[in-house]
């Protein structure tokens, strides 16, 4: 089953990483109407793809889509601007992981939907 | 508005229940229930259950179980709050009874997670899917970054994660509907294959078939059905951001916090009151923050207090005496449920070997997701 | 004055050595090393294919040019393994670099010079004042058969570049492309690898068309070999374009800046455009470079660029792609190469 209209409405967040910046100081990459403590106004601002890791993992069981590149590392991340978000690290040996590192995110591709499917891609970060 | 009590209860043994359906189970607790409240009617039905839909391909639970239980005709409704599925469900039918607007009503917690292969993927849509699942994050993911930064931060050390498990072990022993009702040491923890680093899989809960059921009904009426009928004194209910990402602080869960605040407010009591607690142990440090925000330990502490013993009988308070999620099992709907039979056995003085001396004020917390939901009961021997 | 106005390239950071390869198979390392001039080639990580290398590359050209990415007014990515056979790589990348949407794209295919003509036409549109910047991108993650000599060549990567007539960096003083209709390379549609004639590869393809477009491009221009400071021609391997070029009367010193095919690879639409990636990046105001590609089936495509004064302004404003070979490296096993690149049968 076909995603069509989930790819093509992320895109602007997956791809560019346009966000919001909330008059309360909150920062959201993925767009909202009003912030979680109910400030609706907010300028669009795009994010540099700099961070910090704020905690990682290693996952060894994944759901199968993910299954055959086990084990791999996923981290928070809060960016120089203030979002907060989830993203794989990849390209990065994992004992080069570490709380307070510093990461980059970079386009890649993240599933295909299958062999006939939508292949979608986003950000996933690289520890510089 | 009335008070109300818990009348009866039932469970099905928790496990790999290859023979049982969905409605099977869920019959089986509901009619169970029914029978130890000697009622053969209800007013109305309450289903919790995380995923019907995607485990079973089966929605409309309310229509479904109002059906198989003997009771087509009543108003019936699912309610879905991800892990927290069955004590948001206890808590909308507190509020019906509460009300006046029904009687007796019946909440009933299941689900059936054994039908379906990758389980890992069902349990990823209690998190964000967009901005937390696409990315690869699981689950076990989730609850170990939360895990790293607490380990950094307060020196909790590998074996202190441990000893939750072991406890909870150590208390199924006694539980004859837990899934795994043995005990375990530390070194079966410290073998035991790596999830997501650092939780193994001895500090995950497991793949639960189940389901759990308790009937409702106002105060003032429950010694009609039973001689020990369990007062509801208070409950809290409140939500945290959805992704773990937007938690200002990952060794924190607001949301517990916040619904713990609620019920003791709604109960008059402090945590030094309650006495034993199920609370929501999906992962080892789960139990041991969860711990921390209902305010049995001080932040950064309570992985200690539990290795050495304040959390089992004998100590501050029993936490899990069923064995918790770890031990007993987590059928994702039915949990929250679950706890709530347990704590009423505690309080009716019908939990045999696993029986807290003198139990009269007990707690129930359970949660959905990375701490997206949270609700906390309060119950009291009266 | 039309020209580059920012170029940039990008390779995965994994490696598979040679000798890796010939161990697998069964053949002597050091005789393919030797034969074909190669030591290592370039692996594409399991989150990366032609369209995420050429997002990276064209960041860099964007990042050299430093213009408006709503200025380009079209976009061309050439390759032989765009990701869908039906849907366009080049929509992707103008959605993930915030290019258009008023803006023309197309993908090209031409075996190993999709990148060099995707260019002729990006800088064709500037030229006849079409539009004010169009890029060209040359990308790929192509696939050698197992136990094929071409596996052993076979690599990932890419490059693009913007061309406008505002500050120029490398001017466009002649282009010329040769082309016939030739059988030497191909793949049919639904086949999962290419097939090849062997030694027809070199002679009556690869040499009959580079070194044609070559000659031609020289004889319109009147420029002589000695004239240029570098020069690249298309690396199937590493003898070739040694071999053309020192028939048309290169040295070894003008072709090494561009020789990246031994530590790189054959990156097939991303060969000779990355090879000359890697001269802009040392080229001086006013010294002249040649740049000619090959696509099997078959054809060539001639450029030749002169530096402008405002080049060394810009060369450090991106990754070189030397340094991106030289750093950053994870070899692979076979093992793991062949779950990489999906040559094992998994079960869907």
């Amino acid at each position: 089953m076909a995603n069509s209209q989930r790819y093509t409405r992320e895109i602007p967040h997956r791809f560019r990483l346009e966000a919001q910046k909330f008059e309360d100081g909150f920062v959201s990459l993925p767009n909202r109407y009003i912030s979680p403590n109910g400030n609706k106004n907010s300028e669009k601002i795009k994010l540099s793809g700099k961070g910090k890791i704020l905690s990682y993992t290693v996952i060894h069981t994944p759901s199968d889509e993910f299954k055959l590149i086990k084990p791999y590392a996923v981290a928070i991340i809060e960016t120089i601007e203030g979002a907060r978000l989830t993203a794989m690290i990849t390209d990065t040996p994992l004992d080069k992981i570490t709380i307070g590192a510093d990461v980059e995110l970079v386009f890649r591709k993240i599933k295909e939907e299958g062999a006939s499917g939508i292949i979608n891609y986003g950000y996933k970060a690289i520890v510089v | 508005m009335r008070e109300v009590a818990i009348i009866g209860v039932g469970l099905t043994k928790f496990g790999e229940l290859w023979d049982q359906s969905l409605r099977d189970m869920f019959a089986e607790a509901a009619l169970r229930a029914m029978e130890d409240a000697k009622v053969y009617k209800i007013d109305s039905l309450y289903v919790g259950s995380m995923s019907g839909g995607l485990y079973a391909h089966q929605e409309h639970l309310g229509s479904l179980m109002a059906d198989y239980i003997g009771q087509v005709g009543v108003p019936a409704a699912r309610v879905e709050s991800a892990c927290s599925s069955g004590g948001q469900a206890a808590r909308l039918a507190y509020y019906e009874v509460a009300s006046g607007a029904s009687d007796i009503v019946l909440v009933g917690g299941v689900e059936k997670m054994w039908d379906v292969d990758d389980g890992t993927f069902v349990l990823a849509t209690a998190a964000d899917q967009e901005y937390e699942a696409y990315n690869g994050v699981t689950f076990p993911g989730l609850y170990a970054m939360m895990a790293q930064v607490y380990m950094q931060r307060y020196g909790l050390t590998r074996e202190e994660l441990a000893a939750v498990s072991i406890k909870n072990h150590k208390h199924s022993v006694h539980n004859p509907y837990a899934q795994y009702p043995f005990e375990i040491d530390l070194k079966a923890v410290l073998k035991s294959a790596l999830v997501a680093d650092p939780l193994r899989l001895l500090d995950c809960s497991p793949i639960t078939d189940g389901a759990a059921a308790i009937i409702l009904a106002p105060l003032e009426i429950a010694k009609n059905f039973t001689d020990k009928p369990i007062k509801i004194k208070g409950i809290g209910a409140a939500t945290g951001p959805i992704a773990l990402h937007d938690h200002k602080d990952l060794t924190r869960l607001d949301a517990v916090k916040l619904s713990a605040e609620r019920a003791y407010k709604a109960a008059g009591v402090g945590p030094n009151d309650i006495q034993f607690a199920e609370v929501h142990d999906c992962f080892s440090i789960a139990e041991i923050i969860v711990a921390e925000e209902l305010g049995f330990f001080d932040y950064g502490t309570a992985g200690k207090a539990i290795a050495e013993g304040q959390a089992t009988y004998g100590g501050k308070v029993v936490i899990n005496p069923s064995g918790g999620l770890k031990a007993k099992g987590h059928p994702v709907g039915a949990t929250g449920v679950a706890q709530l039979v347990e704590a009423t056995l505690q309080l009716q003085g019908r939990a045999g070997k696993r029986q807290i001396e003198g139990a009269v004020l007990g707690m129930t917390q359970n949660m959905g997701g990375s701490g997206g939901s949270s609700v906390v009961h309060i119950l009291e021997a009266i | 004055m039309v020209g580059i106005v920012g170029y940039g390239s990008y390779v995965p950071r994994h490696r598979i050595r040679i000798s890796t390869i010939a161990e697998q198979w069964g053949d002597d390392a050091k005789v393919i090393e030797n034969g074909l001039l190669l030591q290592e080639k370039t692996v594409p990580g399991r989150d990366e294919d032609t369209i995420t290398i050429a997002v990276e590359a064209a960041k860099n050209a964007l990042k050299r040019a430093e213009i408006d990415p709503q200025e380009i007014g079209a976009v061309y990515i050439g390759s032989e393994s765009h990701p869908y056979a039906v849907k366009p790589s080049g929509t992707v990348l103008i959605d993930a670099l915030g290019i258009g949407p008023h803006v023309h794209v197309a993908d090209f295919e031409f075996a190993c010079k999709a990148g060099s003509e995707a260019m002729f036409v990006a800088y064709s549109h500037v030229k006849s004042g079409n539009m004010k910047y169009a890029m060209g991108i040359g990308a790929d993650t192509s696939q050698g058969a197992p136990g094929d000599a071409l596996e052993y060549s076979a690599s990932a990567g890419g490059s693009a570049f913007i061309f406008g007539t505002e500050n120029v960096i490398a001017e466009v003083i002649e282009t010329h492309s040769f082309t016939t209709d030739t059988a030497d390379f191909w793949r049919r549609e639904y086949q999962h690898y290419p097939r090849h004639g062997g030694r027809f590869t070199g002679e009556p393809a690869y040499f009959k068309h580079v070194l044609n477009s070559a000659k031609e491009i020289l004889d319109k221009s009147g420029i002589k070999p000695s004239e240029f400071a570098h020069a690249v021609f298309h690396m199937p391997n590493g003898r070739f374009p040694l071999k053309a070029g020192k028939t048309l009367g290169f040295t070894d010193e003008q072709m090494k800046q561009g020789w990246v095919v031994n530590i790189m690879g054959n990156t097939y639409s991303g060969s000779s455009i990355t090879g000359f990636s890697a001269i802009l990046d040392v080229l001086k105001p006013g010294e002249l470079a040649l740049l000619v590609s090959f696509g099997s089936g078959a054809g060539s495509d001639a450029f030749i660029f002169r530096a402008t004064e405002r080049i060394t302004e810009v060369q450090n404003k991106a990754p070189k792609i030397r340094e991106l070979l030289d750093s950053n490296k994870m070899y692979l096993s076979y093992g793991q190469y062949a779950a990489y690149r999906k040559k094992i049968l998994f079960n869907e």
